[in-house]
């Protein structure tokens, strides 16, 4: 296979629009019917790394503290406004066009059970495993609702990116991938490579799954006998090419949205960048750049399945109330959640406000959380899924109640 | 169980390269530990000292490119294009520092050394951060953890708080104390970052007996660092909190904070049990299992108790334990030990690796690290990189390993072996009955290449 053959291939396909049709007739993505998938509503999560500042995105500004407690923060005078009391962070005029046309709300002071020691990285096993403060980190959340849903299978949930993600790991089985790899073998080597594999079950089942999904995914790029390379290292080309056409954010957000118009139901990948110490104003809009490219390629690729897709975006803690003297804030409690979608309730604030004083605060240093955060994700689960409160109290967030009412966030 | 030279070569090396013995016994590759750091000399990285100039010269030009949009006219993009150039020198410097951290791994009898290298470079972990620190993320590695690496572990602890690139990283050099004149003016406040950092990845682990109010009290005692002039750190009492400071149950310092109260405070952490037994479980679960046995992590804490943290006698204790030789491979190599054993049995010569344009450095090495899962200097986070198995072998992960496996040898600027050789050196002699076969009936010799080096075999150690 020449490069050439490669690109005008690939280039055929996309102009064409026959990749989704390659996809939908494909027999491993297809192994049930569409008719038989557990439903026709998506759920993506967005795992928010490095403790995202909810009061920085959804800015209290009716509250008559705010601004004191974070002068530069808040200097910017064209926050977007949400309602009477809320406003949005200035940057985040496409997340504000959403919210214009009700596909977009969000939930203040939420958190998960995590306190006082605020590592991220507790924080964020505590998030994805969707457990009490002192709960087990075993599997992940999202993996146990696959299991509730009847009629899954392997491509039901699919996580995303290069990282091996907590919240989708467990005992149903899961996809993985990230869209930016490749796998060019001749048919060949690919027999031998699969043997070579087959008595380590780690190996042998991560190959058996890039070879099913790169078949797929990147028909283009496969090379039969007949047509094999003669030169690796422009393999090698070729394939750092695609690294860099499918590695960004929108790439991730494309490939999943993809997924979804499929057999995929459940989704999940992270953005990072959150942690923003030392001079937030830039470092939050970076951040939030992604995220905005990533919810905005959602709805673009989704085309109508938009209308049927709950998005959430969450993060381990949000951050301290006051801004700290390098113009950033330093690990928090109390937090926001972002949740977007065809499927939501949208232009509403959720959850209730505990106010900024100091002794309403929570350690006199955060916000005090009025709700679990997983409160809101179980809410999802109900409308999307129909999720039995039994199997949400016992199998996907053991421990919580739901007795004290959940959010209405879906339509 | 016990020693085995080629266990001893990729469980505790960067495996076979045709002309280099495998170790001979524990108290051979001991000696050559204690010894001198030949690598260090033969493929020389800069320390920070020595390279600080550079960093200045970048805030030069970023202060000139400020001006010159103050002003506006033909300077701006005069000023643009001199720290870009910068920027770009400086990103050469980077990569030519990868190709010599490489070439140290690849020629090396004392593999050892370079692995706990790494296993302490990423225990902790730094991040070149923003126009000035963004390259120079190496040299932390020469500063702190070669100097120690046969050393004490305090030794390394107090390098390692007190260097430029840390004390950037974790945003200290922002941070004063909450009592200090700084704060008081209402020109700067505490910043935690560094302060739990240390206590919840550098010593006593997350489960470790400290609290909020501890990495409170030992943010106030830390603040006051700053970077001098000579590109060592300062510590300037007027960002510092007037004392004492309780951390975990101890006072340290009085009203005018110093420098050596910090310093006893990393002592005490140091030897703290919950240290011991932080370093002993990672240690034993980077070098023999994700689920390391007990009796091993143990031993090892008890040594680092006993030996008040004397690294030689707890390399001693874990290479002189039956689990470290059990025949089981449990550890899968992480893509940079992935790549540089590759390159390593490959034999190719460190000449080919220095001569690299910096494209073929890309596409070789730089992208397909990013692929895999690994971006050079670039983790997630100060937790550095995940040690299990099943984080690295994901679809993904694996697929980026084996296109690498079977396309980057050719990409390199030398002759490839036969592989019917090759299963043998890269292998020594443990390859199975299956990737034997497939290495001979691959129909190409690059595909035979890439089939070997995609073998659990070899990527397991």
């Amino acid at each position: 296979m020449t490069k050439h053959t490669s690109l005008s291939r690939r280039g055929f396909l996309k102009n064409a629009g026959i990749l989704g049709c390659s996809l939908a007739a494909s027999p491993l993505l297809t192994p049930v019917s569409l008719a038989s998938t557990p439903g026709d509503h998506r759920l993506v999560v967005i795992v928010l790394r490095g403790g995202m500042d909810g009061l920085d995105l959804v800015r209290p500004v009716g509250d008559p503290l705010f601004s004191s407690l974070r002068p530069d923060l808040s200097a910017d005078q064209n926050a977007l406004p949400l309602n009477d009391f809320y406003a949005l962070h200035p940057a985040a005029d496409r997340l504000h066009s959403l919210w214009k046309s009700g596909e977009l709300a969000f939930g203040q002071a939420v958190s998960t059970p995590y306190r006082d020691k605020r590592s991220h990285f507790d924080g964020q096993d505590i998030l994805e495993a969707g457990v009490d403060a002192n709960g087990a980190i075993r599997d992940g959340w999202l993996n146990r609702l696959v299991q509730t849903i009847p009629n899954s299978s392997l491509r039901t949930a699919f996580a995303v990116g290069r990282e091996d993600l907590l919240i989708l790991n467990g005992d149903a089985a899961t996809s993985g991938w990230s869209p930016d790899v490749t796998l060019s073998l001749s048919e060949a080597t690919r027999l031998l490579m699969k043997k070579v594999h087959q008595n380590d079950p780690l190996f042998s089942s991560a190959l058996s799954e890039a070879v099913d999904l790169t078949e797929v995914l990147h028909p283009e790029m496969l090379i039969t006998t007949e047509e094999a390379a003669d030169d690796p290292a422009e393999m090698m080309s070729d394939a750092m090419r695609m690294a860099r056409e499918h590695g960004s954010i929108s790439g991730i957000a494309s490939f999943t949205a993809e997924m979804l118009r499929h057999d995929t139901r459940i989704a999940s990948f992270s953005i990072g960048g959150w942690d923003t110490h030392v001079g937030q104003a830039r470092n939050f809009k970076r951040a939030l750049s992604k995220l905005q490219d990533a919810i905005m390629t959602l709805k673009a690729d989704l085309g109508p399945v938009w209308e049927k897709t709950t998005v959430m975006a969450m993060t381990e803690f949000g951050r301290t109330v006051r801004q700290n003297g390098s113009k950033g804030t330093d690990h928090g409690t109390g937090g926001a959640i972002v949740m977007a979608g065809g499927a939501i309730r949208g232009g509403q604030v959720y959850g209730n406000w505990p106010g900024l004083e100091e002794e309403a605060l929570y350690n006199r240093r955060d916000l005090m959380p009025t709700a679990d955060i997983r409160l809101y994700a179980a809410s999802a689960m109900q409308g999307l899924f129909s999720a039995s409160t039994s199997d949400i109290e016992g199998t996907v967030f053991p421990g919580l109640d739901l007795s004290p009412g959940l959010p209405k966030i879906i339509a | 169980m016990s020693f085995d030279p080629n266990i001893a070569q990729t469980r505790f090396g960067y495996g076979p390269r045709l002309g280099l013995d495998a170790p001979k016994s524990v108290s051979q590759m001991l000696d050559m530990l204690a010894g001198p750091d030949t690598q260090a000399e033969r493929f020389p990285i800069p320390g920070f000292v020595d390279i600080y100039d550079h960093l200045k010269e970048v805030k030069q030009l970023t202060i000139a490119v400020r001006k010159a949009r103050n002003k506006g006219g033909p300077a701006v993009e005069k000023t643009i294009a001199a720290r870009k150039k910068k920027y770009a020198q400086m990103n050469r410097k980077r990569e030519a520092w990868f190709i010599s951290t490489l070439n140290r791994c690849t020629t090396t009898e004392d593999a050892f050394r370079e692995r706990l290298v790494r296993f302490w470079t990423d225990h902790f972990t730094v991040i070149g951060k923003g126009p000035q620190f963004r390259s120079v993320a190496s040299t932390f590695s020469e500063d702190v953890v070669r100097p120690h690496v046969n050393g004490r572990f305090v030794d390394m602890l107090k390098a390692s708080s007190t260097h430029p690139v840390m004390l950037h990283f974790l945003d200290q050099f922002a941070s004063a104390g909450e009592g200090s004149k700084l704060a008081m003016q209402g020109k700067r406040s505490l910043n935690e970052n560094l302060a739990r950092e240390i206590l919840e990845l550098h010593t006593l682990g997350v489960d470790g007996a400290y609290t909020q109010k501890d990495v409170r009290s030992f943010a106030n005692l830390l603040a006051g660092f700053a970077l001098g002039e000579d590109g060592r750190y300062r510590f300037h009492p007027r960002k510092g909190n007037p004392g004492p400071e309780v951390v975990l149950g101890k006072r340290y310092g009085r009203k005018k904070p110093r420098v050596d109260d910090v310093f006893e405070a990393l002592e005490d952490i140091a030897r703290h049990p919950d240290t011991a037994r932080y370093i002993a479980t990672k240690l034993a679960t980077h070098f023999v299992s994700d689920i390391p046995d007990p009796d091993l992590v143990r031993a090892l804490s008890g040594s680092f108790i006993e030996s008040d943290g004397d690294l030689m006698a707890l390399y001693e204790v874990l290479l002189n334990h039956p689990a470290a030789w059990a025949p089981e491979r449990n550890k899968v190599k992480q893509p940079f030990d992935f790549v540089a054993s590759s390159v390593r049995a490959l034999g190719v010569p460190e000449g080919t690796l220095t001569a690299m344009k910096r494209k073929q450095r890309n596409l070789v090495f730089f992208g397909p690290l990013k692929l895999m899962g690994q971006q050079w200097e670039t983790p997630n986070g100060p937790d550095g990189w995940p040690e299990d198995s099943a984080h690295w072998i994901t679809p993904q992960g694996l697929a980026a390993r084996i296109q690498w496996a079977v396309s980057a040898p050719s990409a390199l600027d030398f002759k490839l072996p036969d592989p019917r050789d090759f299963v043998e050196t890269a292998l020594a002699g443990q390859a199975s009955d299956a990737t034997d076969f497939a290495a001979r009936a691959a129909e190409t010799r690059w595909e035979g290449i890439g089939i070997i080096l995609s073998s659990p075999e070899f990527q397991r150690r």
